[in-house]
């Protein structure tokens, strides 16, 4: 295997009391685009900026590309930054923006010019070097400061929740943009948010973290179908979470699992369930239809309901409310409960 | 090289926080709070009335001196000044500065803050000189008085006992108008920065719960403005407090705090009984200072 | 609907506020109109003739020349104090969250913000105690230390509206402190520095308060009016250099006080 492009080995940071990252362990492999989620105050933006260099670990070590820059600052290392508001220097035009990297490096004049040129090229900017960043949208200062970041040809980019000011539309469009520049520059990704559906959407690989350590880290399909723990599968996606009495008289083991809403069949009491399938009976509490799909509440138990969604393939809106109050039964395959360890369980 | 320094100080924080903070802590600390320590001192000391020479040593018959009659009537006259001039600034302040917060139009705003604010630093003794002219007997206002055969109002004016003077240019009148005139972009500066904090939401919000325009601006935007009031009255208190141009130049011989602690340390050399004397408006400022804050004087700052 | 329109102001309160604008700024007016009064010994209205022979006169005197070039020497040097000073307070206060940040600012703003009397007594105390003899440096010692505060007022201000992202950002892109201070720093703060340097130039050019007590036998500019108000000698020339002093505090005060109120007006609003 090849030497991962950052490694966490124990590292924690401290702010007097608070133990805003606690001993946490985690690799990112070269290339690849990684996902630090959470939600604020889970410990992500604290690890970025230790790996920007803006802050530094209490305990532990940093290795980027086998090297410990724990120590170094920031203008000592290989990685770059696209900072959540841009942080584009309000008294330069977009081309000395771009060109400060190279500038502080004193490559000459010529070269910075042709080099900005292309990466404007890249992200889509051709022309805008004049500009100054108070005449840019907000998604054209998102392109110049990734612009910035990437001219310098980083070892890592970090990205700091850069798509959080932008709305949603065009926040849709610019995460394809990002994956797809990510995949044609080649560089290693590290991209902070805590919308779980940027980060199932753009990433080779996702970090869960919770109150200062990481709850999980898989592909984005791992860890939503199967949540390491009770937050993963409250955090990604929506889930049932079952535990107790209610579990063991579902499974037969009293131990919690979780089960995702779109993964369970809402059937007819006599309607015969397979041997590979759990199932519950329940009443129908309530009925929300959202035209793409319907979600169902079932109470399966007193004060306990599970959420049912089933995309409205055949029915329509008077179909799906005339199931309300009616007793039914729940059944989904046995492969998609999540047995779940972990805290909070 | 730098580089390297660069990394040394960006490894210690606390040192170059020291760096940063030294010189001018080190000068305001060594100077002006030892200047303030010295002036603490020297008004335990005394004057030798016969060789007319300073006597460092611990005493409080300095202080005892400033509980005269006459001393007393000096503290009494400057803060009832003082006082006077306090309360006629935010009378007149705040018109102007209702007017710059809420209804001027934007490119006109800019130009009457600067209107405003530039009186604020220039040539404070000149626009003391400007009203020794105003109101000298042969100027501007008694030819105005004359004009319409006024003039018997003004000498009934200046005839008034302890406020009046054989001019308005020689009377604690004048000395008032020019205190007021002097410190008064002191007063509205503030203020209309307490309405403009005012959200434009609140107003609405009250309109729409019935109150008129009158009860509106009594009940919601009055006392939101309120405390603007109070931060501007500390500057406008505090300065007239501490000054004698203005008594020196348009007073009689009746000192205000500033002039009498002008002359001990002047003509009289008698630097412990002046140091004596400015404990009176500091101690004056400071209870001041209290009230206001009970106000919330300083959110408003 | 009766109730009035909230976008326009009652006629007596713009005549209320015209009121005050004309309180403030005539008096200036009528200083510009006695410079060229031909009337020697009184200051007699309406003027009796009009001359600007005074302002001829004025030039010719060499107390006055030496007063104002020693009131402006002290300005430059003060206001250079104040810039260094004033800015490094400024960085630390805002770098730093430590303890005791309040102490500092209350610290700098306590010259102006006492009676002008005490800060002048208690450096006037000082010297005495110590036994330093009046000098130039008395005297801009004393204006440094009131000069302070309008640049560091200025410098922070201006920190505080500039975004923290700035530094981090220059060093995320490999440049160092000094580098980060030379090309993103410096010149975020420029015109904060020249606002602060231009007030703290006017504020020093025109103080008496304190430099009454820390000039010994000396003469500023407006140590040399003061003397004249008090007694009044040459009332034209006095008439002249009023109207010089006002004419020479205005520009760096008018073009301070624009480019505050342009900054803040940009600031954060993008077209």
């Amino acid at each position: 295997m090849t030497t991962p492009a950052i490694r966490f080995e124990s590292v924690s940071r401290h702010f007097g009391e608070v133990r805003a990252v606690d001993q946490v362990d985690m690799e990112v492999r070269d290339g690849e685009f990684f996902s630090m989620l959470g939600p604020s105050g889970s410990g992500k933006t604290t690890c970025l900026r230790m790996i920007a260099g803006f802050d530094r670990p209490t305990s532990g070590r940093i290795m980027l590309y086998g090297q410990d820059v724990s120590d170094l600052p920031p203008y000592e290392r290989d990685v770059n930054t696209v900072f959540q508001d841009y942080a584009l220097f309000p008294h330069m035009n977009v081309g000395d923006n771009i060109a400060y990297g190279l500038m502080i490096k004193k490559v000459d004049k010529a070269e910075r010019t042709k080099r900005v040129d292309e990466i404007l090229d890249l992200v889509q900017l051709s022309g805008f070097a004049n500009r100054k960043p108070s005449q840019l949208s907000g998604g054209q200062r998102q392109r110049v400061a990734l612009a910035r970041a990437l001219i310098n040809h980083p070892k890592v980019l970090l990205l700091d929740e850069p798509l959080g000011a932008l709305d949603l539309k065009l926040r849709q469009q610019m995460q394809v943009e990002l994956k797809a520049i990510q995949k044609r520059v080649g560089i290693t990704f590290i991209f902070v948010t805590h919308d779980q559906e940027e980060a199932l959407t753009m990433s080779d690989r996702i970090a869960v973290f919770n109150e200062g350590k990481i709850e999980q880290v898989g592909e984005p399909s791992e860890v939503y179908e199967h949540p390491a723990s009770q937050f993963v599968a409250g955090f990604v996606g929506t889930s049932n979470v079952i535990s107790g009495d209610v579990a063991l008289r579902i499974t037969g083991s009293s131990q919690t699992f979780s089960i995702r809403p779109e993964k369970i069949h809402l059937g007819s009491m006599d309607e015969a369930v397979d041997s590979d399938m759990h199932s519950v009976e329940g009443n129908v509490r309530d009925v929300v239809y959202l035209g793409l799909y319907t979600r169902y509440l079932v109470e399966i138990a007193p004060t306990l309901d599970m959420v049912v969604v089933s995309q409205n393939l055949r029915t329509t809106s008077a179909d799906v409310n005339s199931v309300k109050g009616l007793p039914v039964r729940l059944s989904w395959n046995k492969a998609h409960t999540s047995v779940l360890g972990g805290r909070g369980a | 090289m730098l580089n390297r320094l660069s990394t040394y100080l960006y490894r210690r924080p606390r040192l170059v926080l020291g760096l940063l903070l030294g010189p001018p802590l080190l000068y305001f600390v060594v100077v002006y709070l030892g200047s303030l320590f010295a002036l603490l001192l020297n008004s335990f000391y005394y004057l030798e009335e016969f060789t007319g020479l300073v006597v460092r040593q611990f005493t409080l018959t300095t202080y005892a001196k400033l509980f005269t009659p006459t001393n007393l009537g000096i503290f009494f006259r400057t803060a009832s000044m003082a006082l006077t001039v306090t309360i006629a600034d935010a009378i007149i302040a705040f018109p102007l500065a209702y007017y710059i917060a809420r209804f001027a139009p934007k490119k006109i705003k800019t130009y009457l803050y600067i209107a405003v604010t530039i009186p604020l630093w220039s040539s404070y003794l000149v626009r003391v000189y400007a009203w020794k002219l105003i109101l000298a007997k042969e100027g501007i206002v008694s030819w105005f008085f004359n004009l319409f055969g006024l003039q018997f109002i003004l000498d009934k004016i200046l005839s008034i006992p302890v406020i009046g003077g054989s001019s308005l240019s020689l009377s604690p009148i004048g000395m008032f108008i020019a205190f007021c005139y002097i410190w008064l972009p002191y007063m509205i500066v503030p203020i209309q920065t307490a309405l403009e904090r005012v959200p434009k939401s609140l107003l609405e919000a009250s309109s729409d719960l019935g109150a008129n325009p009158a009860q509106t601006f009594r009940q919601v935007l009055l006392p939101l403005a309120f405390p603007g009031v109070v931060a501007g009255s500390i500057f406008t208190f505090s300065l007239t407090l501490g000054d004698f141009i203005v008594p020196q130049v348009l007073g009689n011989s009746r000192f205000f705090i500033g002039q009498a602690v002008y002359t001990y340390q002047g003509t009289a050399g008698n630097i412990p009984l002046a140091a004596a004397f400015t404990m009176g408006p500091i101690v004056i400022m400071i209870v001041y200072l209290l009230i206001a804050r009970k106000l919330g004087a300083f959110d408003a700052l | 609907m009766r109730s009035r329109s909230s976008n326009s102001a009652s006629p007596a309160l713009v005549l209320g506020a015209l009121g005050g604008l004309i309180f403030l700024h005539a008096p200036i007016w009528i200083i510009f109109l006695y410079s060229f009064t031909t009337d020697e010994a009184t200051y007699t209205f309406p003027l009796p003739g009009f001359t600007t022979k005074w302002f001829g006169v004025a030039l010719q005197r060499a107390d006055l020349w030496s007063a104002l070039s020693l009131s402006l020497k002290v300005a430059v040097v003060a206001t250079a104090a104040a810039l260094v000073l004033g800015t490094l307070a400024a960085a630390a206060v805002y770098r730093s969250n430590f303890f005791g940040r309040e102490a500092i600012s209350l610290l700098l703003v306590l010259p102006i913000a006492l009676p002008g009397i005490v800060s002048g007594i208690a450096l006037r105390s000082a010297i005495g105690t110590l036994d330093i003899p009046f000098s130039y440096w008395t005297i801009v010692i004393g204006h440094a230390t009131f000069c302070v505060v309008t640049v560091y007022n200025n410098v922070l201000a201006r920190f505080r509206r500039m975004q923290g992202s700035l530094v981090e950002a220059s060093m995320d892109l490999g440049a160092n402190s000094f580098q980060t201070f030379r090309h993103v720093v410096l010149p975020n703060i420029a015109t904060a520095l020249v606002a602060g340097g231009m007030l703290a130039f006017a504020l020093s050019f025109d103080e008496v308060i304190v430099t009454t007590f820390t000039a010994g036998q000396q003469s500023t500019l407006p140590i040399w009016i003061f003397s004249q108000l008090v007694r009044p000698r040459d009332r034209p020339v006095t008439n002249v250099v009023a109207t010089i002093v006002v004419l020479i505090t205005f520009l760096p005060i008018f073009f301070a006080q624009r480019i505050s109120a342009s900054s803040a007006d940009t600031e954060g609003e993008t077209k």
